[in-house]
C-alpha cells in the first residue's frame, strides 16, 4: 500500500467529484484475539476487553473493544482518491459512539473524503484531508462514526 | 446507581512510557497502521521528521484509557475527540489528565458529563488536547 520511494506523503487527488462518495462497505469481524492484541499494544488491562467472566457479569454481557479499536478496520477504497498514505500525519480524530463494539460481532465499515484543501504555513505547503468513517451492524444501524483529518506535505494536485 | 461527577473533578492521572520503538512496532502490528514514519528511521528522516514518531492514535488510546477508567463499567463514552498538537518520540513519557467541565441531566435517570482531556510529554508540552462526553443511565432502565 505504501510507496517507499514517495517521500514525505506527497498526495494526489484526482477530482473533487469524489468528495462525499462513500466507499462500498467492507465486512469486518471484531475478533477476540485482535482485541486482546490491541489492548496489549496500548497497555490497557481493562477486564471488559480480556476477561470473559468479568465481561459476562457486566451490563454488556460480553467482551467489548477499546474505544479506538475501530482504527483496525478496513473501510474500503474511496474510488478515485489516490492518496499516498506513507508520510501522512494525523491532525485530528473524533469518535461518536452509539454503543461499544462487541467482541465476535460483524460490522460493516465505509469511509468518504469530505474535504481536501491546501494551506501555506511555516513548513511550506500542507494539504489537509478530511474523512468521515462509519461502522454499522448487519441491520445498517450505526455503531460509531469517526471524523479524521490527516495532513500531508505539499499541495494536492486536482 | 448514581455517579459522582461534578464540575472541576479531576480524573486520576494516567502515565505511560517511556514510549519505546518496540511499542510502536507492536501498535503498528495490532492496529494495521504500517505507515513507515512510525517504524523505519531512514524513512522518517527522509520525510523530514527527524526520526520515527509515535502513532497519534497510540497517544489517543492512552487518553481513551484515562476516560474509560474514569467512566467505569457503568457509563458509556458517547463522544471522544482530540487534536494532535505535537509529535511523540521514542523515550517520551506521556502524562494524561482530564477534568469534568460540565455535568448535564436532561432526562430523568440520564446523566452526562463533558470532560476536557490532555496528554503532555515529560517536557511539559501538550501533545494531545481534546474532549469527551460520558453518559450514565441509572438502573434499572439502562
Amino acid at each position: 500500500m505504501f510507496n517507499l520511494d514517495d517521500k514525505g506523503g506527497r498526495c494526489t487527488v484526482v477530482s473533487e467529484r469524489i468528495l462525499n462518495q462513500w466507499s462500498t462497505p467492507v465486512k469486518n469481524v471484531v475478533e477476540q484475539g485482535a482485541v486482546r492484541k490491541f489492548a496489549d499494544a496500548i497497555g490497557d488491562l481493562n477486564p471488559l476487553y480480556r476477561d470473559e467472566g468479568a465481561a459476562k457479569a457486566s451490563r454488556y454481557g460480553r467482551l467489548i473493544a477499546p474505544p479506538t479499536f475501530s482504527m483496525t478496520f478496513d473501510y474500503g477504497e474511496i474510488v478515485g482518491a489516490d492518496v499516498t498514505e506513507a508520510g501522512l500525519i494525523h491532525g485530528e480524530q473524533t469518535f461518536t459512539f452509539v454503543r461499544p463494539l462487541y467482541v465476535g460481532e460483524t460490522v460493516w465499515c465505509s469511509a468518504r473524503l469530505t474535504d481536501v484543501y491546501t494551506r501555506g504555513g511555516s513548513l511550506g505547503k500542507m494539504t489537509f484531508y478530511l474523512y468521515e468513517r462509519r461502522c454499522a451492524d448487519a441491520n445498517d444501524e450505526t455503531i460509531l462514526t469517526e471524523r479524521m483529518t490527516v495532513i500531508g506535505k505539499g499541495g494536492a494536485e486536482q | 446507581m448514581t455517579v459522582d461527577w461534578h464540575k472541576g473533578k479531576e480524573l486520576p492521572v494516567l502515565t505511560r512510557g517511556p514510549v519505546t520503538r518496540l511499542d510502536l512496532v507492536r501498535y503498528a502490528g495490532a492496529s494495521g497502521d504500517f505507515n513507515p514514519i512510525h517504524t523505519v528511521e531512514e524513512f522518517a528522516i527522509e520525510a523530514g521528521l527527524g526520526g520515527v514518531i509515535a502513532h497519534g492514535m497510540l497517544t489517543m488510546a492512552y487518553v481513551g484509557q484515562l476516560i474509560s477508567d474514569f467512566a467505569g463499567p457503568d457509563s458509556d463514552i458517547e463522544e471522544f475527540g482530540v487534536r494532535f498538537r505535537a509529535m511523540v518520540r521514542p523515550g517520551d513519557v506521556i502524562i494524561c489528565r482530564g477534568v469534568v467541565q460540565e455535568v448535564m441531566t436532561q432526562e430523568v435517570d440520564v446523566t452526562r458529563a463533558k470532560l476536557q482531556v490532555t496528554a503532555e510529554n515529560n517536557r511539559g508540552e501538550t501533545v494531545v488536547k481534546g474532549s469527551a462526553r460520558l453518559r450514565h443511565v441509572a438502573a434499572p432502565n439502562r
